[in-house]
Parts: C-alpha cells; structure tokens; sequence
C-alpha cells in the first residue's frame, strides 16, 4: 500500500521529512517521550516531533551518560550532540523516568536549540489534587511556548489541534482493530510504521492518510490462515524485525502495552471540556506507563484486559535494558498473567537489539510453545 | 620514633550512636507487641508528621546500608534477581524485596509495616519499589509527589506540594485512628530543624584542618539523622558529637595521620568498601572530607521555617539535593570545594542509582574548568560487591593521587 510506504519514508529520511515540515513555516519541537502534549505544540503553530533513537553507536553521549543508562536515552543525545537532530528548534521534557529526568538537564545545559521546556508532570495522576496540578503545568507549558513564540494559543486553536489528533488516533485505532481481528491483513512492521511515522510526520497529511489506510482495509480480503495472538509489553518498540520474527514463527502481534503503540494512541481527548481540562484529563487517564502511578494493580488490570480482548495466546514482553520502571513490574505482570494461565516471555534488548538473529530463535520458540 | 604516625584515637561518640541504633530498631521490631503501628518510609521522605503521631518510622533504606554494610548485599540481591527483578535494579530496592520474603539480612528482616510513605523526592525507584511492598504486605500506600524542580520551584509545584502536606496528614489520621496535635507537630518540627542544622555544624567542623573526621565517619552519623530525624534523642547526640569534634580540633587530632590531602566524595558510600577505600586514600595521606550525600539531611534548611514546619515543609522536601537541575547540583559540589578548600573530588559512578549518576560527567567537566582539580570517577554499586573490581580501583586510586600530589604541589 503506498500509503504506508510513505509513513516508512517518514522515519527513515527524518532529515526530509524535517524539510518539508519546515517549508510551512512550522517550528519543530521534538520530544522523547508519550506524555508530551502534542497538541499544544501545534496549537503553537509548531509541529511536534516524537524523538527515536536512530541506532548509530554511542561516541559523544559517552561524555555524558554512563553505560548503564538504556539506548534510548543514550541513542538520543547521541544523535543530538552528533548533530542528527539540528532540524530541532526546540525540545520539551516531560517527567517520566530517571534517567529521561536527567537527559533533560544535560540535554539543557549543552543545549544547541532555541527552545526547551521541562514538564514537571506529577508521578501520581489518582488524586484530585494532582488533576490540578497536571492542568497547571499544560497551562505553563502553553504560557512558556506563548512568551517564547511571541504569539497567543486560543482555545479555539487549541480545540481545532485537539479534534486533528482525535482523528489520527480515531483512524489508527480503527486501523489497528482490523490489524488484531484479522492478522496478515496488514504486516506488523507496517503497522509499527504508521504509529511511528505519525509521530514524525506532518499531522494533517498523518490524518489524510491514515483516512486511505483505513478506508483501503475495508475492501482487503480477509486471511484467513490461522495465527498465533501475541501481545507485546514494554516501553518503546521500535524494531520492525521484532514484528517480522513474529510472523516468520507463525505468530502476529495482535495488542499491545507500548508507549511507541496503543498507550499512545487509544483513547481521545474530550471535546466537549476546557481544552486544557480536557488534555490534563487525558493525559492522566490514558494507559499508564510504569513511571507513573494509578493504582497498585492497574497494569496487571489493564495487560490481562488487553489478552483477553484481543484473545491473545501470549504475552511478550519487550524489556529495555537498564529501563528501572519497566524491570520492576515485570516480575509482578508474569505473575498475573501465570495466575490466568497465560503465557509469557520476557525478552531483554540491548542497543544491539537491531540485530534479527539474536531474538529471533528465542520468538520462534515461545511462539511454538504457544 | 616510629616512621608510621600513630592511628587517630576512636570518635567515642561512634559507641554511643551504635547503643541509640540498637534501642530503636529494637524499638521497631517490638511494635506489634507494645501496640504501635510501623510506617516505611524513604530516605528523604517527610517523617516529622509520623514521630508526631507516635508512629514508629522505618526506613528501608537505611536497613539496605546495613545490608551492605554487612557484606550480605550479594546474596539477596542475587534472591531478588531469582524472583525475577533485573541485576540492574537499585540493589537498596533488590536487597529490600529480597529480604521481606526471606526475612534475612543482619536483623533478620524489618518490622512489617503497617502503612507505607513514599516521597519521590530521590528517585522513581522508590515508586516502583513501595508499589512492590505495598502488594506484598497489602498495607495502605501514600505517595508524596515531588516534582523535579529542574530550574526552581514554580508556583505550580508549590501549590501542589502543600496540598499534599493536607493529604499525608488526613491519611496517617485515618490509617492510625487518631488525630494529630498541632502542638506536638510543632514540637517535632522544632526538634527537627534544630537536628538538621546541628548535623550541618557536625559536618562543618571536617573544614577544618586536619579535618577531625572524614566523610567516612559521616556515612555512619548518618543514621541517626535520618531514623531519628524530629526526636530530642538526635538533637542530643549530635551536640555530644559536635563537642566530641571541636575538642579533637582544640587538641589538634586529625583522623587521617599526617593529612595532606582533602577530597571531596561524590554519590552514596560504597558500603561494602568503606573500610578498604578508607585505608586506600589515608595511605596516601588524604582524607574524604566531605561528600554530597550526608548533606542532603540538611542542604535544604534554608528553605525550612522551625516556627512554622508544617507549610515550609513542602519547599524544603521537594528542593532536596536530587530533586534539583544538574546544574545546581554541580554549583553545591563548587561550593563544597569552596568551603572545604578539596584538593580532588572522587565521583562514584553507582550503578544502583540512576538519578545520583547520569550528569555525573556534567559536574566532572564544570568542576574542572571551574576549579582546576583533577576528578576521578570510579564505577561500582552501593551495596552488590558484584560491580566492584578491587584492583583496577587501586590503580586508578593510585594513578589519581599522584596527579592530585602533582598539582597539590605546584599551586
């Protein structure tokens, strides 16, 4: 589908993709994690851009982060000291981990672009008092991007960025259930692609497109070969082989607990509240990641849910080395999920994860075993 | 007369501190049979609230100090590894879920608790590990969140903060069934202020040279600072100290023989390897005199009210050393050389703790070209030996003071 290729495209020439943005006239902020509010940043009249690690080795973040911090955090100062990322005009923070806590010092103390913004978002989004709090800082957020742009956010710009990326996450949403209900239909690269490429990519053409791709998939035929259901857990999944392992075993991943997946996309923003109300609300109401706190067993809910709905015959989780928040709830999820009688596997990548041949076998095992 | 300079005599203080320790975790470890309720709390963690209430504080933390310090970190941390928890976990998080199932360690496990109170403040591990203990011993949780003030404490974090304080007080009332007596909170307070800066006089007196203890001897002071923050019993101790410390300046006793060197220590301690790193720079005639870490239970006074603890208690835990910019934290460490008059400063590169580490090599690059002295950072874990190879430290020990005898000598 060329529709799709395009959002491979996206990723794969940032630096063009980032040109093209730029020829609008529209500021890119870049951002390294989920949380970031990206519909203020276009509101701004700034186009938002989710920040991946691009592989290259680690020279110059060496200077700066030791080696046991994860690739992503390392890959993305890399890329930034390395000059990758010189289309930025800015960068925003928000708080998540401790080690994205610190890349945000250094990545503003050895600053090379115009804006930065820390979101000092709340760990623990339960309390009345902490859905203040997350309001107040969107309000910062935008009052820092207003003074820094020289311009003024409406609530009416506000409200029209909120209902563009409704409809992104409407099109994947509606993209990704026919994806789970019927694997094969589309790859499992390809849909990892247009959750990433709408990331990266201009939002309206994201929109456009995913539009086609939904609309194309309704006249698909159906494959009807029967598969086995994977849902994948952990925090960043950006490897495509992973996808194609999966298939090679006779598997396909038909749900998942990532924030580069549904963590990101499901759900809306209310467009019936202040728009600012309505963002804070959803930012604390999405599917969590393990660095903020909704309750003692919302991940284990939310995961045992996901299998069940999506009828999945196992969970792979995808663990980041070094990623604390992650490795901490693993122990406790196997245990749900062993107490269900589901079956899991918890697979750990290392910045050599790009390489097939060192999970693949382990994939096509688990796979089997299902 | 003997080539070697006598040893220092003993801080007599040290006895007395251990006795105090002994009588609280005894203290602890009988709450369920005297009828008083147990709080976990973390290190920097608001306790005053929980003294005033009568309830007992306990503090995982200190009890993994112990664990390390007891060379009993590498076998629970390998059993946490066994339940499934990464080796590249906090080993302070891998030994403390460890030890409450195998109820191991040098006391044997701690009480169970009967709430738990986590204060972000230090790390996001800490959230992840109480949310672990509070599954395990299925006992209520509060979470006092306080955001990284990464360039100053905003109105925002400030309003939400305090509400907080609100938050923590209704909880403890409603999980002990009693309610608090503004007087004694006050009283607590005071004690607490009045705690925190003798311990910063304490920690004062290593300017002085030579330096009549070392950072060595302040990891161990620590404790109390830190357990029994907000009672009298530490205000009384640390005053014994502090007169104990200027006696041994009036008589002239330094605790490194001959002391030459003054350094700067930078992270927690290595507990496993106190004694041997200590052995290690008194060899050459240098003493840690000071670190960034004991500071902590008292660097954020400026911000504390002693007449009006309750509402300056919110400023004062959220702007503690970690949860600030990297930038800040490198113009505490400038200060500290300032004031202390160093002569190199020793990083430790502590695999256990993300949010002390990453920007490390930030502060390493500002205090060179601010100061001039050479940095030397070593790579190990606070409490699992597995990280730690004893020779290649002594080498670049010894390859790092002979740069620091080098310049030393010049200036």
């Amino acid at each position: 589908m060329k529709e799709i290729k395009r959002f491979h495209e996206a990723a794969s020439q940032l630096a063009d993709t980032a040109a093209r943005i730029r020829r609008t006239g529209r500021k890119i902020i870049g951002y390294p994690c989920s949380y970031a509010p990206e519909e203020l940043i276009h509101a701004a009249g700034c186009h938002p851009m989710r920040l991946f690690s691009s592989g290259h080795g680690i020279v110059q973040a060496e200077n700066h982060l030791q080696s046991y911090c994860c690739s992503v955090v390392r890959g993305i100062l890399e890329d930034s000291l390395a000059g990758r990322l010189d289309f930025l005009d800015g960068t925003m923070f928000p708080h998540t981990c401790d080690s994205m806590q610190r890349l945000s010092d250094i990545w503003r103390m050895n600053g090379a672009y115009e804006f930065f913004a820390d979101l000092a978002l709340p760990a623990k989004l339960n309390t009345p008092n902490s859905a203040v709090y997350m309001e107040s800082v969107l309000a910062r957020c935008k009052a820092d991007l207003e003074t820094a742009l020289k311009i003024s956010i409406t609530d009416a710009d506000l409200a029209a960025s909120i209902a563009l990326f409704n409809r992104i996450r409407t099109h994947l949403s509606t993209i990704h259930d026919f994806y789970s209900r019927h694997p094969g239909q589309i790859r499992g690269s390809d849909m990892n692609a247009l959750v990433k490429g709408a990331m990266i990519m201009d939002r309206d053409e994201a929109a456009a497109l995913l539009a086609d791709v939904a609309a194309s998939l309704r006249h698909m035929p159906v494959p009807d070969t029967p598969v086995t259901r994977v849902v994948l857990s952990g925090s960043v999944c950006d490897i495509p082989d992973l996808f194609d392992a999966v298939e090679a075993a006779g598997g396909a991943v038909v749900g998942d607990d990532l924030c580069t997946g549904q963590r990101w996309f499901d759900g809306q923003v209310a467009e019936d509240q202040p728009p600012l109300t309505a963002l804070a609300n959803r930012y604390r109401e999405r599917v969590i990641c393990p660095s903020k706190h909704a309750g003692l067993t919302t991940r284990a809910d939310h995961l045992i849910s996901l299998v069940n709905k999506t009828r999945a015959h196992g969970v792979l989780f995808v663990m980041l080395k070094f990623c604390d928040p992650h490795a901490f709830d693993y122990p406790y999820l196997k245990e749900c999920l062993d107490a269900k009688g589901i079956r899991s596997m918890a697979l750990e990548m290392d910045e050599g994860y790009r390489n097939q041949g060192q999970f693949s076998t382990r994939i096509e095992t688990f796979i089997h075993m299902l | 007369m003997s080539d070697t300079p006598s040893p220092p005599p003993k801080i007599m203080a040290a006895k007395k501190m251990r006795d105090l320790m002994t009588t609280y975790y005894l203290e602890a470890l009988s709450a369920a049979q005297n009828h008083r309720q147990v709080a976990w709390i973390t290190s920097g963690g608001p306790v005053e609230p929980l003294v005033a209430m009568d309830i007992i504080p306990v503090y995982p933390e200190n009890h993994g100090a112990m664990i390390g310090s007891a060379k009993m970190g590498e076998d629970l941390c390998a059993k946490a590894e066994d339940m499934g928890y990464s080796g590249d976990l906090c080993a302070y998080a891998r030994s403390d879920i460890a030890c409450a199932v195998v109820k191991g360690g040098p006391i044997g496990g701690l009480p169970k608790p009967d709430m738990l109170i986590c204060c972000n403040n230090i790390c996001g591990t800490v959230l992840k590990w109480y949310e672990i203990q509070a599954r395990y011993f299925q006992v209520p949780l509060f979470i006092f969140d306080t955001p990284v003030c990464h360039t100053g404490y905003t109105p925002e974090i400030a309003a939400y903060v305090k509400t907080q304080v609100n938050e923590y007080i209704a909880f403890l009332e409603q999980v002990s069934g009693k309610k608090m007596d503004p007087a004694r909170m006050n009283a607590v307070g005071k004690l607490s202020y009045e705690g925190q800066r003798l311990w910063q006089q304490v920690l004062n007196t290593t300017a002085h040279k030579p330096s009549p203890m070392s950072a060595f001897d302040a990891f161990f002071f620590l404790a109390l600072i830190v357990t029994l923050r907000g009672t009298q019993i530490a205000v009384d101790f640390y005053k014994e100290l502090i007169a104990e410390l200027e006696q041994r300046i009036k008589d002239g006793i330094g605790v490194v023989p001959d002391e030459t060197y003054r350094l700067l220590w930078d992270n927690l301690p290595v507990w496993h390897r106190l004694k041997w790193l200590s052995d290690r720079f008194s060899a050459h005639q240098a003493c840690l005199v000071a670190d960034t870490y004991t500071s902590a239970w008292c660097g954020a006074l400026k911000y504390m009210d002693e007449n009006n603890f309750l509402d300056s208690m919110a400023e004062a835990y959220t702007r503690i050393y970690l949860n600030i910019g990297v930038d800040e934290m490198a113009e505490e460490v400038l200060k500290m050389i300032r004031f202390y008059d160093i002569h190199g400063l020793v990083m430790h590169s502590n695999r256990s703790c993300k949010p002390y580490s990453f920007g490390q090599m930030d502060i390493m690059r500002i205090v060179r070209e601010k100061t001039g002295i050479p940095v030397l950072m070593i790579e190990a874990d606070m409490v699992d030996p597995r990280s730690f190879s004893e020779s290649q430290i002594e080498t670049r020990i010894d390859a790092f003071m002979e740069i620091v005898k080098h310049k030393a000598g010049r200036s």
